[in-house]
């Protein structure tokens, strides 16, 4: 009982630092990507190629002068950054980071909890998220803080909807709402047991609204800086501009490992049974090729920021309601026919 | 998790359901902003709901809480029309007070 | 166990009475997430699994962003909220609190009938309950399917500005 508690606290201590971690260094990689794919250097002043550089900034933004405008509602305005984090980091305990490993006979798996329910409470977390931007634009009581957070919110209420219907046409051929049995169902066959085989309209689906739900370019609607200054963190300054940058990261850092762990497989990789490796490094190598993939989809975030421009507002507000959705129906419909007749 | 059943009395659920009942007809019943008399419904649902799931549960029996999942359908129904009508409502009055509502009066 | 249920209880009934008490609409509006948040603590002690999720994404994700929503639009605040008088507000809190007496004293009263103590705690699962739902319900929950496009169709057509 004990060894599984102090497992636990270990777990949820050591997710918790590898997810600021990879958001921290998630901003180097950003910056350096950017120099890359605009012919450029990039931050290198830093350490050997700029490897300092997310300490600098933190720093940097650890000791800036913070400021709290006079007509702004003062708790308001700190619970707004509070709970973009909290929402950011809450829907880690769902995800199933590695099988299990054994420690003096006891099995121990790499997840911090394995509910029946676990894509509703993804679901519900992400719907949440809205409230950090909501209430901090509000409270900052500035036009454009607040044109912000309610474009902030009409588009994520928007695009929850299309990720909702997308994630029913998975659940129609999972069976089952948690995210381990998910994983393990897409075990084995070299990765052809992989959603994104089964569901490839689907992930697209999803993938497009983890873009809008995380407030990514081509969906950074909520703080263009062309039009809203700074959107809903216009008038926040030192770490509490740090929180709502680090939410986004750490955001990103989240959806790349649902959409990792929902539709590439997780934590299984090819001839996983097969290498005869004992258990515990098996675990270990699985946790390795999920972060593989959640890399891989933090550059794919990343490439599309620096790729394609942004949306203007009815362009977006067309494609969340007038083209996901109808896809994502169309996927229902096609999934229920598919089911039904190998049933 | 199951030993909530077994050790809070389901009395203790009624009076606390009627406690946040009674709450939010104080709300409807006092304030004058049409979105908190909403917001006040909307408490009285979910005391009802949570009612509902307290006897289900209590008793073994599913049917209580398919009706709690039906009442939350309805009211996020309720919600969009409602809502709806109240912005409609400060676009012909320019304010969200009921009071101004008069006009079926004489 | 009884400590969770007297710690949710009294959030609950603590932000319900400040969601009525205070004056500023938004504060009202997070006064209510809180309530809503202990209502879906209450819905995981009764092992309720899917209330409690559907409670989450429902109310909290949908219903309360909806209402945050429309404050923000509508820019209301503290100042420009409307007060009842005070013999109005005094009658409220009088019938309201006539009403919770006649009830507790009812209940009171009310004979109980001993409920069996072996109850099956797994009925709240997604399993147990998508059995009854669409074996029992199915009619109408394809009802409250077309109650939702009503309801889409009758917000848009209120709230469009310029009807021809």
């Amino acid at each position: 009982m004990t060894i599984d508690i102090i497992f636990k606290l270990i777990l949820i201590a050591s997710i918790f630092g590898l997810s600021l971690v990879t958001a921290m260094y998630s901003t180097l990689a950003e910056r350096k990507f950017a120099g890359f794919f605009q012919d450029r250097l990039g931050p290198d002043r830093a350490g050997p190629y700029g490897l300092f550089q997310p300490l600098a900034d933190g720093l940097k933004l650890l000791t800036k002068e913070e400021i709290i405008p006079e007509s702004a509602n003062t708790f308001l305005f700190l619970a707004g950054p509070s709970l973009a984090m909290l929402t950011a980091c809450m829907t880690s305990a769902v995800i199933p980071w590695g099988t299990y490993i054994e420690v003096d006979g006891h099995k121990l798996p790499l997840q911090v909890a394995d509910i029946n329910v676990g894509i509703l409470f993804v679901f519900g977390v992400v719907s949440l998220g809205v409230y950090g931007v909501m209430i901090g634009g509000w409270a900052s009581n500035n036009k454009f803080s607040l044109l912000g957070a309610i474009r902030g919110a009409s588009q994520n209420i928007s695009y929850e909807i299309s990720m909702g219907l997308s994630i029913i046409a998975l659940v129609m051929i999972t069976g089952s709402l948690s995210m381990r049995e998910i994983t393990d169902q897409q075990s084995g066959f070299h990765g052809m047991n992989w959603y994104v085989i089964k569901q490839p309209l689907g992930f697209l689906i999803f993938l497009i609204c983890s873009f809008a739900e995380t407030n990514r370019t081509p969906f950074d609607l909520p703080e263009c800086e062309t039009e809203l200054v700074g959107g809903y963190h216009t008038e926040y300054s030192s770490m509490k501009l740090g929180f709502y940058l680090f939410a986004e990261y750490i955001n990103m850092f989240i959806s790349s490992a649902v959409m990792a762990t929902l539709y590439f497989g997780g934590y299984n990789f090819p001839f996983m049974h097969d290498l005869g490796l004992s258990q515990n490094v098996v675990a270990m190598l699985g946790v390795g090729a999920l972060f593989i993939k959640i890399l891989l989809f933090i550059f794919f975030f990343m490439w599309v920021r620096w790729t394609v421009p942004r949306f203007r507002y009815d362009q977006l507000m067309r494609l969340g309601w007038q083209v996901l959705i109808p896809l994502a129906i169309l996927n229902i419909i096609i999934t229920g026919g598919v089911v039904l007749f190998f049933q | 998790m199951d030993s909530v059943i077994k050790i809070i009395p389901l009395n203790a659920y009624i009076i606390l359901s009627a406690v946040i009942f009674c709450i939010g007809i104080v709300g409807v019943l006092t304030r004058r902003n049409a979105i908190i008399i909403f917001m006040s419904v909307e408490l009285m649902l979910n005391a009802v709901n949570l009612l509902l799931a307290a006897f289900s549960s209590y008793s073994g029996d599913a049917n209580g809480q398919v009706f709690v999942f039906f009442i939350m359908a309805v009211a996020a129904a309720e919600v969009a029309v409602g809502l709806a009508i109240i912005v409609m409502m400060y676009r012909n009055t320019g304010s969200v007070d009921i009071d101004l509502l008069n006009k079926l009066k004489n | 166990m009884d400590k969770m249920f007297y710690f949710l209880a009294f959030l609950a009934i603590l932000s319900a009475l400040m969601v009525v008490l205070v004056k500023n609409p938004i504060h009202s509006i997070l006064y209510l997430l809180v309530t809503f948040t202990s209502i879906t603590g209450h819905y995981i002690l009764f092992n309720a699994q899917f209330l409690a999720a559907v409670n989450f994404i429902v109310y909290m994700g949908a219903i309360m962003v909806l209402f945050l929503f429309v404050i923000m639009f509508l820019n209301l605040n503290g100042e420009t909220e409307p007060q009842k008088s005070t013999l109005v507000k005094f009658a409220g809190v009088i019938s309201g609190g006539l009403l919770l007496l006649v009830m507790v004293a009812s209940f009171k009263k009310a004979v109980t009938i001993p409920l069996n103590t072996e109850v099956d705690t797994q009925i709240g699962l997604i399993k147990n309950l998508g059995m009854v739902l669409f074996k029992d319900y199915a009619l109408p929950f394809e009802l409250a399917s077309v109650l939702f496009l009503v309801a889409m169709i009758g917000a848009v057509m209120l709230a469009k500005k310029d009807w021809k």
